[in-house]
């Protein structure tokens, strides 16, 4: 009856999470805004989401067995999802060029360089999205017109994002109401039909998305809501101490890449704090860079750079910002009244 | 909401597959080797020696201290040898062997099944009994009872909580215990607070145990000061300092004991030792072990002497599965996997749990993700992947100000990782050594 028993130290049991659990789960999330962004921008999403997803596995598979002289992990499910936030980042009119170039520095350099999966202080898709946003600044921000475009690419009808002519429009001195009769009502913001990005026009489809992660507890509420609600707070603040000169709340939140950040890109775990109170301090930082940026800085919209700032930040969260440790209650002194 | 314990916490599966399986009484084995350290503290000093005629509950070693427990002899017999042994710690034990022969007890013990309500003796008395019939706490923590009845000079229990959790999946002893000897634990409860001199006394019992709450809330209604409170599951809530946080909101601070809040806490299985200790002259000699496993062909609870070898127990739960893969003395979250099945069963051992090869093995570990549910899920509210870093970059004077020495070792850590990291391995690791630092400074 003795035959080898295996020794090994506990626990002896596993919850059954993984690694690619987590990142098919993000993907799965985000099926629902790429349904809606294949709607809105037809083929060019459909060339830009399977380019950038394609590019950034390769990549991956390339440096891992060549470069690093290692065992490929594609399938853990990390570089499409790179791939695939990377392509929801840009304008679904960019040539295939420009969608290689993003995918080598989001994965190259934003990711491999520093070790690979896990060792990355910064969001890969955003570092390769800012690159091109400031190597390619014409490229990556010219916006196809969404349905109209739906059966073009390269030659896609363009027009302006929302937060782009609220830009301009306050510094040329109209106020917010009157701008806000020419650019799309709330509700078509919400439901997506608007210029922008490829991923983060559908605010409906995005908050789903973002549901379901809290559900599945792949993510916590406390980065997208501290994210948000700083964006509200702050939006708010300057909206109704001057409401013509500055845009409100909804407005805010509903364009621009502020819902896709809050849920997908400020949350990804490799670049996000460790502990509930610094992702708390992260998500009011991302918020509050933001609307600075939009409301002071040159670019219209400011996520993409505040969370990558922030993510510079998260070693510092990290040592500073410890969870709550078990006893630290002032509750337990004050109990042995003897 | 039901109560529980304020910071982390896991959700693994229950598999109880025992429950429903009422007590019974193990066969006496032919040989049974005693170890004479079976708890926490100095170990007990032998007084056998070979050839020697011994009677169940006869002192076969001393207690080696204050924080020490006596053995008794658990059967009648001849000792066979004094020998060292590896027991189910993995670790070479001085044990007493002893060759069974009938089943001759100490006459001063009370063998009848009457129940004994009315307490005797003074707390003074009873502190001494407990200590001197072996009694330790039967949760896995074998820490000698007597110790935590004599609260240190200026500390006062204000509450006794009953520990009847039994949070580790598979495991059932606790649980049979609370079903089929409610009457005596009551009894064991009081006494308990006699010694303790406090007036209240609480059950803590999670949800997951309906009928355990049901039959001692109505032998507690007929009592003064006994409640019971039912826990939501989570574990780790049957670690000492969890379970006094979800009963009584007070957290124990880090290095320091459940008194300084003001609580005692006494495992279920510990406190129906203590009532036969006290009322019926019985020594810690036998226990409630349960024996489990996905493969087995009839879980069970035996009452079984201790020292039994641990093959014994298999055998009569219908034998070792042909695939297995694993077996683990205490439960699946925090206990030690055996080398062999020879190993006998002590005073702390609750269960016996065999694992078919499909869950023998771990998955080889991934890049931390920084994922962050380690964190969450620490019952301590510490940093695992941050321990684990520290631990194998030898930074441990930052292992030490971030708190590795309050890790209770539950598991919940290396349970959740999605990259199955090694988590609890290496905190033990570093814990070993910020201890030795720690001793070292003193
Ligand atoms: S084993 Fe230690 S570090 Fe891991 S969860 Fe439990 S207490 Fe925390
Ligand atoms: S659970 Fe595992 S992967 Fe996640 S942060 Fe902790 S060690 Fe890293």
């Amino acid at each position: 009856m003795n035959q080898k028993l295996v020794v090994s130290p506990s626990p002896h049991v596993h919850s059954g999470d993984s690694v690619s659990k987590n990142m098919y789960g993000v993907i799965i999330a985000l099926i629902p805004a790429l349904l809606a962004s294949l709607w809105y921008f037809g083929i060019g999403a459909l060339i830009v989401t399977l380019t950038a997803i394609a590019a950034c596995v390769l990549f991956e598979w390339v440096i891992q067995k060549y470069l690093m002289k290692a065992t490929p992990s594609i399938s853990d499910g990390s570089a499409a999802l790179t791939g695939l936030l990377l392509a929801f980042n840009l304008p679904t009119n960019i040539p295939i060029g420009l969608i290689i170039i993003g995918a080598a520095v989001a994965i190259g350099i934003g990711k491999m360089s520093f070790g690979g999966l896990g060792n990355n202080p910064f969001n890969p898709a955003l570092v390769g999205r800012v690159f091109l946003l400031i190597s390619f600044p014409v490229q990556m921000t010219s916006w196809p017109v969404p349905v109209a475009s739906r059966f073009q690419y390269l030659d896609a009808t363009t027009g302006a994002t929302p937060l782009s002519v609220m830009k301009e429009g306050l510094s040329s001195g109209a106020s917010f109401s009157e701008i806000m009769s020419e650019i799309p009502s709330y509700l078509n913001l919400f439901m997506g039909n608007m210029g922008g990005s490829a991923g983060e026009v559908a605010g409906i489809a995005l908050v789903l998305g973002g549901l379901y992660l809290l559900v599945r507890k792949i993510i916590t509420w406390h980065i997208p809501v501290s994210v948000l609600g700083s964006i509200a707070v702050f939006t708010a603040i300057l909206h109704f101490s001057n409401p013509d000169d500055y845009a409100g709340p909804l407005f805010h939140i509903l364009t621009g890449g502020v819902l896709l950040g809050a849920f997908f890109m400020a949350t990804d775990y490799v670049s996000s704090p460790m502990s509930r109170k610094g992702m708390l301090l992260y998500g009011v930082g991302i918020g509050v860079i933001t609307v600075l940026i939009r409301v002071y800085g040159s670019y219209p919209e400011g996520v993409s750079f505040a969370i990558l700032i922030m993510n510079a930040f998260v070693p510092l969260i990290d040592r500073y910002m410890k969870p709550k440790r078990f006893g630290e209650k002032i509750k337990a002194a004050k109990v042995q009244k003897q | 909401m039901l109560k529980t314990f304020s910071i982390g916490g896991i959700h693994p599966a229950d598999r109880k597959i025992s429950a429903d399986k009422s007590i019974e009484v193990l066969p006496l084995p032919k040989r049974v080797v005693v170890p004479v350290a079976q708890h926490i503290g100095a170990p007990a000093k032998t007084e056998v020696k070979k050839g020697d005629l011994v009677k169940a509950g006869q002192v076969i070693a001393k207690s080696g201290g204050f924080v020490s427990a006596n053995i008794h002899s658990p059967v009648s017999g001849k000792v066979f040898k004094l020998d060292e042994v590896v027991d189910a710690s993995g670790y070479r034990k001085p044990v007493v062997i002893i060759d069974v022969e009938d089943d001759e007890w100490e006459e001063s013990i009370d063998r009848s099944e009457t129940l004994k309500t009315e307490i005797t003796i003074s707390s003074e008395e009873i502190v001494k009994k407990v200590g001197e019939m072996g009694i330790v706490g039967m949760g896995g923590a074998t820490f000698p009872a007597h110790v935590k009845l004599a609260p240190p000079p200026g500390k006062k229990c204000e509450v006794l909580i009953i520990n009847g959790v039994e949070c580790e999946p598979f495991l059932t002893s606790d649980h049979r215990v609370m079903l089929e000897k409610g009457d005596e634990l009551i009894v064991g409860i009081r006494i308990l607070m006699k010694a303790l001199k406090v007036d209240r006394a609480v059950i803590g019992i999670e949800n997951n145990k309906p009928d355990a709450i049901k039959h001692l809330s109505q032998l507690a209604d007929k009592e003064q000061g006994i409640e019971v409170q039912p826990l939501k599951v989570q574990y780790p809530q049957g670690g000492e300092k969890q379970l006094i946080d979800a009963v009584t909101g007070r957290q124990v601070p880090s290095g320091k004991l459940p008194i300084e809040v003001g609580a005692v806490v006494h495992n279920v299985g510990t406190t129906l030792a203590v009532y036969e200790a006290v009322q019926k002259n019985k020594p810690l000699i036998e226990r409630v072990v349960t024996v489990t496993g996905p493969g087995v062909s009839k879980p069970s609870n035996f009452l079984a002497r201790i020292g039994t070898p641990v093959s014994q127990l298999i055998e009569a739960a219908g034998g070792l599965p042909d695939n297995t893969g694993k077996v683990i003395g205490g439960g699946p979250m925090m206990g030690k996997a055996l080398s062999n099945l020879e190993v006998p069963v002590t005073k702390g051992s609750s269960g016996i749990l065999v694992f078919p090869h499909e869950e023998a093995h771990r998955k080889p570990m991934e890049n931390c993700i920084r994922c962050g549910k380690c964190v969450s899920v620490c019952p301590m509210g510490l940093e695992p992947y941050l321990l684990m870093i520290e631990t194998e970059k030898e930074l441990l004077d930052r292992a030490e100000s971030d708190n590795i020495m309050d890790c209770i070792e539950c598991g919940s850590c290396s349970f959740t990782c999605p990259a199955t990291r090694p988590l609890l391995d290496y905190i033990r690791l570093g814990k070993g050594k910020v201890g030795q630092i720690i001793r070292n400074r003193n």
